[in-house]
């Protein structure tokens, strides 16, 4: 199973960003290898639309599970429409401890 | 001859400014005034009467899933993040299409035509023999006023002399508006927050490289915070309306204070041959 968690940085232990379309790193952890791979949000500074076009990059990495602060309108759509499972980041908490913390079921699921 | 009235900021009286400007004139010459101000038109509120309607529309994409094969290009080429595809279908975000055309010529299965979208209106109202008022209106909830703007506008091709009431501030839908005119007339205020909006406003006009003059509205004659910064800009002030009793009074009442005070009409004609020397007495 493929995990997106939106990140301020680019490693595991990189704190979660709150917001999801201007998130500046989006981190993949991979539950079969527990391994995590990091993408720079190209659309981080874009002018608009970036809920939807970061929403593409999540489905064309096949991520079926979401942890991040917030969602906007489009984005949720977009979410939505994949299929995804969206669920709450505990604010302050690293990459690591969100997956953790969703492992254990300790994640309030938002979408 | 084309002019602009702008402000850097909303309150300044810019469109009060304009309805009495374009009144005065059209004593003595056609006018048509364009309301540019798409979210929030209001000039036809001095000119009540009978008004026709056309409709603005948009191309949007529509998509044909029997030949897509959702192979995401279309969402890779919108810049604007208007297209999501998704595994098994496609999303299209409509308020943020852009209306290029870019991702029916992209689709390799030829899956997008292009349908039209009613984003807004345009209201062409016939005042009096002289003056017409041309408003773009937007619909409520729709992100894009630049295509009414541009209706707005080409619904005013052809005559000579047009005043376009531009939406306060400096975003988009002023730069659409100010291009391709020939003189702007930047409404402002004596009070430091008109100081700091008319800054940016001359900026931006400066910019664009068309001439420009100041008119300072509800001047209460302490004005040289104001003064100072025109003569540096090398912006004439071309007219100052005081702070006024009467003015306030029939404004508040919805008039044009030039109706009621005809010796205004006078110092709106007179503005409109300064504004013609200045950009070389072509009228
Ligand atoms: S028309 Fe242009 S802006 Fe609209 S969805 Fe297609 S590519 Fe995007
Ligand atoms: S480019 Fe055409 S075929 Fe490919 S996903 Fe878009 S609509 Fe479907």
């Amino acid at each position: 199973m493929k995990m997106c968690i939106t990140a301020k940085g680019d490693t595991p232990d990189a704190q979660v960003e709150e917001r999801f379309g201007r998130a500046p790193f989006f981190l993949f952890h991979d539950s079969e290898q527990d391994t995590y791979t990091a993408e720079t949000n190209a659309f981080a500074d874009a002018a608009g639309g970036v809920g939807p076009r970061s929403a593409q990059v999540l489905i064309d990495h096949g991520a079926t599970v979401l942890v991040t602060g917030q969602l906007g309108g489009n984005a949720r759509r977009a979410i939505e429409g994949a299929g995804i499972e969206v669920y709450q980041a505990t604010a302050g908490s690293t990459v690591r401890e969100a997956v953790a913390a969703y492992r254990e079921n300790q994640l309030n699921r938002i979408l | 001859m084309k002019i602009v009235v702008a402000s850097g900021k909303g309150g300044t009286g810019k469109s009060t400014f304009s309805a009495n400007f374009a009144w005065s004139i059209s004593r003595s010459r056609d006018v048509v005034l364009v309301d540019c101000d798409v979210e929030e038109p209001n000039l036809h509120l001095f000119f009540p009467g009978d008004t026709s309607e056309s409709e603005v529309t948009v191309l949007n994409p529509a998509f044909d899933m029997e030949r897509c094969d959702l192979c995401g290009k279309c969402g890779d080429f919108c810049r604007y993040g208007a297209i999501a595809v998704l595994p098994k279908q496609i999303l299209f975000f409509k308020d943020l299409c852009h209306a290029c055309g870019g991702c029916r010529i992209i689709c390799p299965n030829e899956a997008i035509s292009e349908t039209e979208r009613v984003i807004g209106k345009v209201w062409d109202a016939p005042v009096d023999e002289h003056l017409r008022l041309i408003s773009g209106v937007l619909n409520e909830g729709e992100p894009n006023g630049i295509p009414v703007i541009k209706a707005a506008k080409e619904a005013a091709e052809g005559n000579d002399l047009v005043i376009y009431d531009s939406s306060p501030g400096t975003a988009c839908p002023v730069i659409e508006t100010i291009e391709g005119s020939d003189y702007v007339v930047l409404v402002t205020e004596s009070t430091p927050f008109g100081l700091h909006d008319l800054r940016l406003a001359a900026e931006v006009v400066r910019k664009l490289g068309i001439p420009a003059g100041v008119v300072i509205n509800r001047s209460d004659g302490e004005d040289d915070e104001t003064e100072a910064f025109c003569r540096k800009a090398g912006l004439p002030i071309q007219m100052k309306i005081p702070f006024d009793r009467e003015i306030a009074r029939l404004q508040s009442r919805g008039d044009l204070f030039s109706v009621a005070m005809p010796e205004w009409q006078d110092e709106f004609v007179n503005l409109l041959d300064d504004i013609c020397t200045r950009t070389g007495g072509a009228q």
